[in-house]
């Protein structure tokens, strides 16, 4: 069956569609991940968008039960070159086409891939919309759509109602809970179940809060430290949950990841400002300015923090790109908070920068 | 200016694919571009390194190390570079610096520490070491006499693996499926080692083998430059297997998992270079196991290096003299730094070539020992279309994956791919062809059935083409699916017995391919680089020039 991806410009690429029927609109970006389809499938900080995949084979492992980053798909729409149907993998349940269809996904296949990315690296993001209907139909609600920076993202993927996560997972928020020596109060802005994992792992019982929660409501929970998560969206839109967290520094130690470094930053009088085509993908190096050292990182972001915003704030840049040299970690001064705009949860990418959530819970541990 | 000396190549020998040769003079050049001068040792004049402008100053002479010791004592060299000349190299640095002759002149033995090398390669050090940081590797015995290897035949786990220690391309292992095997391969590997020395270890035959090449500063930062898959499994020497970049079948948690474990292993070694791990995965879980080490550029490296665009010789020749990954620049984009993770965005698939049609008595079954002398690569935005152009690149007597024999019988062909030869491809295809099922094929030749349902696809087109034979009307549809899979024009007519150019009018297909580059980054920034490779897509990233130029 065809399908048809449009671009707000006016570019059409024709191609196969790969899920469900209809027109799905969304921001169009790129990730240069190889491998991690599932993860970038179910990722929160993907709402609203048309993600292509640079690597030109999808769904070689198939989609296993176990690799989902929360629970349901996110992003608006996927573009692939080609999407594997006989997947080989021992934890592989269904194809991806299988799951796309599933779940109500519109996807696209057997588009040119690297001449789109082309198109983005040279124009910027722009809207596009991915339709089996026609390219008409494509081209018309790319142009419709309602601007990314616009919508209120945060607000459709936090979770409703607070819960927590424990040693076996997902837990209802009063369960007896197991017995861990860590609380953490967890900021939902759009979180990747993988940080709630790795900090269990560490012994940490996460409380999962809705991003809409007060200083207050937090400290109610009595947490020996705060994480803002990672989400999707303009950092800017987020004027709430940067009260609460300024409220809360100081009180607890505090770590930011992605859109939670820029919440922090907003905290402490910082801005942010849309990078042209931003990072996605599991190859960025970050240097670390305090120790020289260069890791490679796990990148999903469209915003990033103006260095200029933070002069005379009580903010230090601590970690910068490599490549770009864009601002990848902040320390605040005054408060025992660190922020970084990479993923060190992985899921997917490399796993080099887990030592941050070692740290945060040695910080932790030391608050009590 | 300050002198360096470059241990080179040797001679190229069955078991290499000159990859040290291209390595070497990527390290000369690149460290010429750092200002320094270069002395160059090669006992073998027929190499590209050897070339007038390759090095400063040019030694022919034998890689001893007396005649090493008189180009020392006549150069007064600031460093010895020895990482990049393979084994040959190595073991030369090595017996330079025990006889003392380093110390002497005060020469400084740059990139990865002797070391290192010795943890990476004296199986025993290393064993200890992967215990020590929780890496697994299989259960082994390591054999120093006759007398050891005698005692050991009653308990070893048959099949189990021979493994030489310190030769090239594995020479004088294999594989024992008995005691006798085990006596006869065993006495001839104590021979060939260097330091009589060899390991007996459990055999993995049948799990995944996959290699990550992986980089070390002397500041500790670590980076992986790629990883390629086997099509076969283990019991095949990876210079003898079809490899293919990046790996297919591995979700990202294992993907990860073995990246993280590569990583570890060569901190742990102290590498400051390149380095090659290989791993055994089991297909049916998350278990695996580390294999070998290769504590320098090899040949695994040198594909790498071709299948990324990430040159790792040139970087690790600057590494060698103190630049850390963050401080070199990426050759390919310009605008980004050597350390970072090349991203691809097309497939790569490798296969060596074997001298079997110079060497017509010789044993064509392949096994731990490495029996190819060169190997052909092949980039395209699809596995089929990759593979059949490798295919083609081999020059042997098929351009595709037919086989001009077909008159085995099936007891026969299921031999073959239990004991695979250099014709495995075409054994593989021929079984999809008799209908053997994707899962019959995979239990006798342990091929992951991913492989096994590409070769399906690219036998089903074959058999669609020559079905037009009979029925030319779905020639249009059945020509343009060919084409996006890799056949050229030529097999598709020899085939379809039609002409595909007139079937096909350049309006509905276009029958040239397109050109993409290969850019480390997946496109994500401009970059200035020759490298393109051709491919069924829709849009040119080379600019095809208004006028043509002619070739006289």
């Amino acid at each position: 069956m065809e399908a048809w991806l449009a671009l707000s410009d006016g570019t059409v690429y024709p191609g196969r569609s790969l899920g469900a029927q209809g027109t799905s609109v969304g921001e169009s970006v790129f990730t240069t991940g190889m491998t991690g389809y599932q993860e970038v499938l179910t990722d929160p900080s993907f709402a609203g968008q048309l993600v292509a995949f640079t690597y030109p084979l999808i769904g070689n492992y198939g989609v296993n039960d176990d690799d989902f980053e929360s629970d349901r798909v996110q992003p608006s729409g996927i573009i692939v070159k080609e999407a594997c149907d006989t997947p080989s993998n021992w934890r592989s349940r269904r194809t991806l086409a299988e799951f796309l269809r599933d779940r109500g996904v519109v996807a696209i296949q057997g588009v040119d891939t690297r001449a789109l990315v082309k198109r983005i690296r040279s124009g910027g993001v722009l809207m596009g919309a991915v339709s089996t209907v026609g390219p008409d139909q494509a081209l018309r609600a790319s142009r419709e759509a309602a601007r990314y920076d616009d919508t209120d993202f945060v607000g459709q993927v936090t979770t409703r109602r607070p819960y927590a996560w424990g040693r076996q997972g997902r837990e209802e928020i009063d369960a007896p809970a197991s017995p861990m020596p860590v609380r953490m109060a967890v900021v939902d802005c759009g979180l990747k179940h993988n940080i709630l994992r790795r900090f269990a792992a560490l012994g940490v019982r996460s409380i999962v809060l809705p991003s809409t929660v007060t200083a207050d409501e937090v400290k109610d929970w009595r947490p020996d430290g705060v994480l803002f998560s990672p989400g999707p969206g303009d950092p800017a839109r987020l004027g709430g949950v940067v009260a609460t967290a300024r409220e809360l520094l100081g009180w607890r130690p505090v770590f930011g990841i992605c859109l939670g470094n820029q919440i922090l930053c907003q905290a402490v009088g910082g801005r942010t400002f849309k990078l042209k085509f931003g990072h996605r993908g599991g190859n960025h190096p970050v240097k670390d300015l305090l120790d020289g050292s260069v890791t490679i990182t796990s990148q999903n972001h469209g915003y990033a923090v103006d260095p200029e915003s933070l002069t005379g704030k009580d903010a230090e840049v601590t970690q910068v790109n490599v490549n770009d040299g864009t601002v990848e970690g902040i320390r605040l001064k005054g408060a025992e908070a660190m922020g970084v705009q990479y993923h060190p949860e992985a899921a997917p990418g490399p796993w080099d920068s887990r030592k941050y959530f070692a740290a945060f819970v040695e910080q932790m541990t030391a608050a009590r | 200016m300050e002198k360096i000396l470059v241990i080179g190549s040797g001679p190229i020998v069955i078991g290499q694919a000159a990859e040290f040769d291209y390595a070497g003079t990527q390290a000369c050049r690149s460290l010429r571009e750092e200002g320094y001068s270069v002395v160059l040792v090669n006992s073998n004049p027929a190499t590209i390194m050897t070339d007038e402008e390759t090095a400063d100053r040019i030694y022919i002479e034998p890689l001893t190390p007396e005649f090493c010791e008189r180009v020392i004592e006549r150069e007064r060299p600031w460093g010895l570079l020895a990482t990049l000349g393979g084994q040959t190299g190595l073991n030369l640095a090595s017996q330079l610096a025990d006889l003392g002759v380093l110390e002497r002149y005060g020469v400084k033995l740059l990139g990865t520490p002797l070391e290192a090398i010795r943890k990476a390669e004296d199986r025993e050090l290393f064993r200890s070491l992967m215990r020590e940081i929780r890496e697994p590797v299989p259960e082994s015995w390591i054999v120093e006499s006759e007398a050891e290897l005698e005692a050991l035949l009653d308990t070893a786990p048959y099949p189990c693996i021979i493994r030489p220690a310190y030769t090239l391309g594995g020479t004088g292992g294999g594989v024992a499926r008995d005691r006798d095997e085990l006596w006869e391969t065993g006495r001839k590997g104590l021979k060939l080692s260097m330091r009589s020395q060899l390991m007996v270890e459990r055999s993995l035959l049948g799990w995944k083998e996959v290699e990550y090449e992986v980089m070390r500063d002397s500041k500790g930062n670590c980076i992986t430059v790629c990883n390629m898959e086997n099509l076969d499994p283990m019991g095949v020497h990876t210079g003898d297997s079809i490899v293919v970049a990046p790996s297919q079948t591995l979700s990202d948690i294992e993907y990860h998992m073995l990246r993280t474990a590569s990583l570890k292993i060569i901190q742990s070694l102290g590498i400051e270079g390149g380095c090659n791990v290989q791993l055994a995965v089991n297909p049916k879980s998350f278990d695996y196991y580390v294999i070998e080490v290769n504590p320098r550029v090899s040949r695994s490296s040198a594909l790498a290096s071709k299948a990324t665009g990430y040159p790792i010789a040139r970087v690790a020749a600057k590494i060698a003299v103190g630049k850390t990954l963050d401080e070199i620049e990426n050759a390919v984009t310009k605008t980004t730094k050597a350390c970072f993770e090349p991203a691809l965005d097309y497939v790569v698939v490798k296969i060596p070539r074997w001298p079997f049609d110079k060497f017509r008595t010789g044993d064509r079954r392949l096994s731990t020992q490495m029996k190819a002398t060169g190997e052909v690569m092949a980039i395209a935005r699809s596995f089929e279309e990759a593979m059949m152009k490798a295919v083609r690149g081999l020059e042997v007597a098929s351009k595709d994956l037919t086989h001009p024999d077909t008159s085995l019988s099936d007891e026969a062909l299921e031999d073959r791919l239990r004991h695979p030869t250099d014709e495995r491809l075409w054994h593989l295809a021929e079984a999809l062809r008799r209908g053997w099922t994707v899962k019959r094929v995979n239990e006798v030749s342990r091929v992951d059935p991913w492989f096994i349902e590409k070769l399906l696809g690219l036998v089903e087109v074959e058999s669609r083409l020559v079905g037009l034979r009979t029925e030319p009307s779905a020639a249009r549809e059945v020509f343009r699916e060919a084409l996006d899979s890799g056949f050229d024009l030529s097999t598709v007519a020899r085939l379809s017995g039609l002409a595909p150019e007139e079937a096909l009018d350049s309006a509905s297909v276009r029958l040239e391919p397109s050109y993409k580059m290969v850019d480390t980054c997946a496109g994500e920034f401009e970059s200035d680089t020759p490298y393109y490779y051709a491919t069924r897509e829709v849009e040119d990233d080379a600019a095809v020039p208004q006028n043509p130029i002619s070739v006289l």
